[in-house]
C-alpha cells in the first residue's frame, strides 16, 4: 500500500517536472485582442502548422496580411528567454511561387515595414513549381533559428495533399518553427493543420478626413484542434505594438458618418444609380 | 599536339581546309596527307591535283579551341598550373609536384601515355623555363632537358623557335643568323637596336638565363585536396563518399591556416579525359564539414544534367576557390551566433538548389520613387549596408504590380479620387479614400521623363483596399485621365 502511495507520488512528481521540461507557455502564441485570446486561450500553438484560407483571389492580400501579422507574432521572442531581449526578431522565410508576383503582385518592402516587419528580417524564396516551393519550405522549417515560415503555391497543387502537410506539420513540431500555409480554394482541402482560418477583408475604421485605416478582417477559425471550431472575429491589426485588436461595433458607431452618405448596405444594392454628392475632403 | 585526328576512313588523306583571301587552302592535314606530299598552306584545287582522292574538312578554329581547352582541363590533374600556348600547344608548371609522379622522366612518359590513350600525337619537353622547353617541343625533338643544360639543346633549333614576328624572323635569316646558337654568340645591343628588346628577352629566357612563371588559365585555389583511384569510381555513392573524405581533408586545412572557405569547387576527372566541375558558395566563411557535405548533396541533387561517371572518375578534387579569415566560433551567451550560422547555413542550402537569385532579401534604397525604393538582392550575398529609413512613411500597398494595371475610373472632381473604378471586370465602389500623394520622377535620373503621379489610398464598399494612381497633372494632360492600380494593401 505504502509502496503504491509512493510511486504513484513518484509519477505525479516526474510529470511535473516534464511539464516544466516542454516548453508549454512559450510555445503557444496569441493574437493579442482580448475577444480571441479569451476563447483561444493558448491553444495558438508554435511549432505547428496553421492554414489561412482566402475565400477568393480578390482577398489574398487580405489573406497575406493576416498570414504575416500571425507569423509576426509567432516569430516573436517570448518570455521565457532572457529579459534582456535587444536581440531582433527571429528572421521569417517566405516562400512564393513566381506565378502569384504577375497574378497577384510583388512583395513590397514598404509595405512589409508597413506591417511591423523589418524587410531585412524576411528571406524571399522565389520557387518556379509548387514541387520546388513546397520542397522549399520544407527545408526551411527544419532551421530552428527562424521565426516563422510562410508558403504560398499558386493555387490548390496537387503536390500539397495529406502527406506532405502531415510532413511539414511533423518538421515543425520538430524544430518548433511555427508554418503557415495560405490558399485560396472555394472548399478547403484536407490536411492536418492545427487551425484553419479564413479571412476576408471588411471596412476599416476611417482615419481622419475619410482615409482607410488600419487592415481590418473578418476571421473565421474554421477549423481547430481543441474542438473551437466556427468562431469568427472582426479584428484589425496595429502595426506599432504588433498586435491585433477587436473593433467592436463601438468604435464603429463613434466614426462620423459623412453627411449624405448612404449607409453601407444601400450603397450596395443602389450602385451605381444613387447620383447623390457626398462632400469630399481632400486628406491634408 | 596535332588536332583530333579521326578520320572515317584511315587510308584516305584527311585535309581540312580554310579560306584564306578567298582561295581554300590547307590549314591541317593528318599524317597520311603528310606522308603523300601534301603541306599546310598548299590552295585545295593544287592537293586536289596531285591526290584525286582527298578527305576533305572544314576548318573550325572554335571546335579546336574547345579541344584545347578540355585537353587542359584534363592536364589540370597533374598540376593546377597549367596555360595555353597558341592554338595547339599547352604549358604545364610542373615545379614541385614532379615527385609525385617519380621524377621528371616519369611524369613526362605519363603524361604522354595518358594522353596517347585519346589518339593524340604529341611532342612534350621537359625544360628549366616555359620558353625553352616550348622552342624545343615544336621544332626540335621531345625529351628532358638535364638541369641548367638549356643553352646548349637549344642552340641548334632555327629562329623560327622563337616565336618572333614574321619581318624579325625574316630579316635576322637575312642577316645570315639561322640558328638560336648563332645569335646567343653575337652581342646583344647592336641585336636590340636592330630588332628590339623583344628579341633578346626571348632569347634570355630560351637559353635558359632568366626565368619566369607561367600564367595559369585558372585562378591558383588557396587550397586543395584530392584523391586518385586506381581503378576508376562510378557510383554516385562513392563518389560523394570521396567527396566527404575530400571536404574531412580540407576542413583540417582550413582550421590549421585559420580561415574559412567562401568558394568550393570539386573537379571530377574521368578517365577518358573529360573534367567536369561543381562549384558551391557560402554566404560565410565556412569549414564545417556537415554543411559543406550537405551543400555538395544539394547542389549534386539538383545538376540540370546529372554527373555522367562514362567509364568512372579516376581523380576527384576539391579546391578552396576563395578563402576568408575565420576565427573559431565564439558563441555569445544569448546564442545569437548560432541562430545566425543556422540561417546562413539554410540560405546557403536553398541557393544552391534553386539558385543564387531565388533566395533573396530586401535591400532598402533612398528614394521616394515606389517602384525603386528597394530591391532584391541575393540573400547569399554579404549583407548590405543599413540604409537609413524614414522614420514614418506614408502606407505603402503590401503587393505591387509590376507594370500597374490600368483601371476605367470616374472621379468626382477632376483631380479628385476616384468614385468607382473598374479592375479586372469587376467595378469597385469607393467608399473611403486618401490623397493625392504627388510623386514626381526623379529629374536626376534618365527615365525622369514618365509623367507626375497622384496617388490615392482608396477603400471599397467591401473592405478591399488599393493604391490606385492617375498619370499626369490634370491640366497638362492631354485627353482623358488614365488610371492604374499599383498596389494591394492588405
Amino acid at each position: 500500500m505504502r509502496a503504491a502511495h509512493d510511486v504513484s507520488a513518484l509519477r505525479q512528481m516526474l510529470a511535473g517536472l516534464e511539464a516544466e521540461r516542454l516548453p508549454s507557455a512559450s510555445s503557444a502564441f496569441s493574437l493579442g485582442a482580448a475577444g480571441p485570446d479569451g476563447v483561444l486561450a493558448e491553444t495558438l500553438a508554435r511549432g505547428a502548422l496553421h492554414e489561412i484560407y482566402a475565400a477568393e483571389g480578390a482577398d489574398m492580400p487580405a489573406a497575406s496580411g493576416f498570414s504575416l501579422a500571425l507569423a509576426l507574432r509567432a516569430a516573436q521572442r517570448s518570455g521565457e528567454e532572457p529579459p534582456q531581449s535587444k536581440l531582433p526578431m527571429r528572421p521569417i522565410v517566405w516562400v512564393r511561387q513566381d506565378f502569384i508576383d504577375s497574378e497577384a503582385g510583388r512583395l513590397d518592402a514598404h509595405g512589409l515595414r508597413g506591417l511591423g516587419l523589418d524587410p531585412a528580417r524576411l528571406i524571399l524564396v522565389r520557387a518556379r513549381d509548387p514541387e520546388q516551393a513546397l520542397r522549399a519550405a520544407g527545408d526551411a522549417v527544419r532551421c530552428a533559428a527562424l521565426g516563422a515560415v510562410l508558403l504560398e503555391p499558386w493555387g490548390e497543387p496537387k503536390a500539397l495533399d495529406l502527406t506532405a502537410t502531415r510532413r511539414l506539420a511533423l518538421r515543425a513540431g520538430a524544430s518548433g518553427v511555427t508554418f503557415f500555409l495560405l490558399r485560396m480554394a472555394e472548399s478547403p482541402s484536407a490536411s492536418v493543420a492545427v487551425t484553419r482560418w479564413l479571412v476576408r477583408p471588411i471596412l476599416s475604421t476611417p482615419l481622419a478626413a475619410d482615409a482607410p485605416g488600419a487592415p481590418a478582417f473578418a476571421v473565421t477559425l474554421l477549423r481547430h484542434r481543441g474542438g473551437l471550431n466556427g468562431h469568427a472575429w472582426n479584428l484589425e491589426w496595429d502595426h506599432e505594438s504588433c498586435s491585433f485588436r477587436d473593433i467592436t461595433p463601438l468604435s464603429r458607431a463613434v466614426v462620423p458618418v459623412p453627411a449624405g452618405r448612404p449607409a453601407r448596405q444601400d450603397a450596395a444594392t443602389q450602385g451605381e444609380g444613387t447620383g447623390d454628392v457626398r462632400p469630399f475632403q481632400r486628406a491634408g | 599536339m596535332s588536332g583530333p585526328s579521326s578520320a572515317p576512313d584511315e587510308s584516305v588523306p584527311l585535309v581540312f581546309v580554310e579560306r584564306v583571301k578567298g582561295a581554300l587552302r590547307l590549314s591541317a592535314i593528318s599524317a597520311q596527307a603528310r606522308a603523300v606530299g601534301l603541306a599546310p598552306g598548299l590552295t585545295l584545287a593544287d592537293a586536289r591535283a596531285r591526290i584525286p582522292a582527298l578527305a576533305v574538312a572544314d576548318h573550325d578554329p572554335r571546335a579546336d579551341a574547345g579541344f584545347l581547352e578540355r585537353i587542359a582541363d584534363d592536364c589540370d590533374r597533374w598540376t593546377p598550373l597549367v596555360a595555353l600556348d597558341g592554338v595547339d600547344g599547352l604549358v604545364l608548371d610542373i615545379t614541385g609536384c614532379t615527385h609525385l609522379f617519380g621524377g621528371e622522366a616519369t611524369m613526362r612518359r605519363h603524361v604522354m601515355e595518358h594522353l596517347q590513350r585519346h589518339g593524340l600525337t604529341l611532342h612534350a619537353v621537359v625544360a628549366g623555363t616555359p620558353e625553352a622547353a616550348r622552342a624545343l617541343a615544336r621544332c626540335g625533338k621531345g625529351g628532358v632537358v638535364p638541369v641548367g643544360r638549356e643553352a646548349e639543346c637549344v642552340a641548334p633549333l632555327p629562329i623560327a623557335a622563337l616565336d618572333l614576328p614574321e619581318e624579325s624572323v625574316t630579316g635576322l635569316t637575312r642577316a645570315g643568323l639561322r640558328t638560336i646558337g648563332d645569335l646567343a654568340a653575337r652581342p646583344g645591343t647592336p641585336l636590340a637596336a636592330r630588332f628590339g628588346e623583344v628579341l633578346l628577352t626571348r632569347l634570355r629566357r630560351t637559353l635558359g638565363h632568366e626565368d619566369v612563371r607561367i600564367t595559369p588559365r585558372r585562378p591558383l585555389p588557396a587550397c586543395i585536396a584530392e584523391r586518385r583511384f586506381a581503378e576508376p569510381i562510378g557510383r554516385a555513392e562513392d563518389v560523394e563518399g570521396a567527396l566527404g573524405m575530400l571536404i574531412d581533408d580540407l576542413a583540417l586545412m582550413l582550421e590549421a591556416r585559420g580561415e574559412g572557405g567562401r568558394a568550393f569547387e570539386a573537379s571530377f576527372f574521368r578517365a577518358d579525359g573529360t573534367v567536369r566541375r561543381i562549384a558551391v558558395e557560402t554566404a560565410r566563411p565556412s569549414r564545417d564539414p556537415a554543411s559543406l557535405g550537405r551543400l555538395f548533396h544539394e547542389k549534386l541533387d539538383a545538376l540540370a544534367d546529372p554527373l555522367d561517371p562514362g567509364f568512372g572518375f579516376d581523380l576527384v578534387r576539391l579546391a578552396v576557390l576563395r578563402a576568408e579569415a575565420l576565427a573559431p566560433a565564439q558563441v555569445s551567451l544569448d546564442g545569437r551566433a548560432i541562430e545566425e550560422e543556422e540561417v546562413s547555413a539554410l540560405v546557403d542550402r536553398l541557393a544552391a538548389r534553386l539558385g543564387r537569385d531565388r533566395v533573396l532579401r530586401f535591400m532598402m534604397r533612398d528614394t521616394h520613387d515606389p517602384a525603386r525604393a528597394a530591391s532584391l538582392v541575393p540573400a547569399a550575398d554579404p549583407p548590405p549596408p543599413a540604409c537609413p529609413m524614414p522614420e514614418d512613411g506614408l502606407a505603402r500597398p503590401l503587393m505591387m504590380f509590376d507594370p500597374p494595371q490600368p483601371i476605367e475610373a470616374l472621379a468626382e472632381v477632376p483631380d479628385g479620387p476616384p468614385l468607382r473604378f473598374r479592375w479586372r471586370r469587376v467595378l469597385h465602389e469607393v467608399v473611403h479614400a486618401e490623397g493625392p500623394e504627388r510623386i514626381a520622377a526623379e529629374w536626376w535620373r534618365r527615365e525622369h521623363d514618365t509623367p507626375t503621379r497622384d496617388y490615392y489610398r482608396v477603400e471599397n464598399s467591401q473592405g478591399r483596399r488599393f493604391w490606385l494612381f492617375r498619370v499626369g497633372l490634370y491640366d497638362r494632360e492631354p485627353g482623358p485621365p488614365r488610371w492604374f492600380v499599383h498596389g494591394l494593401f492588405p
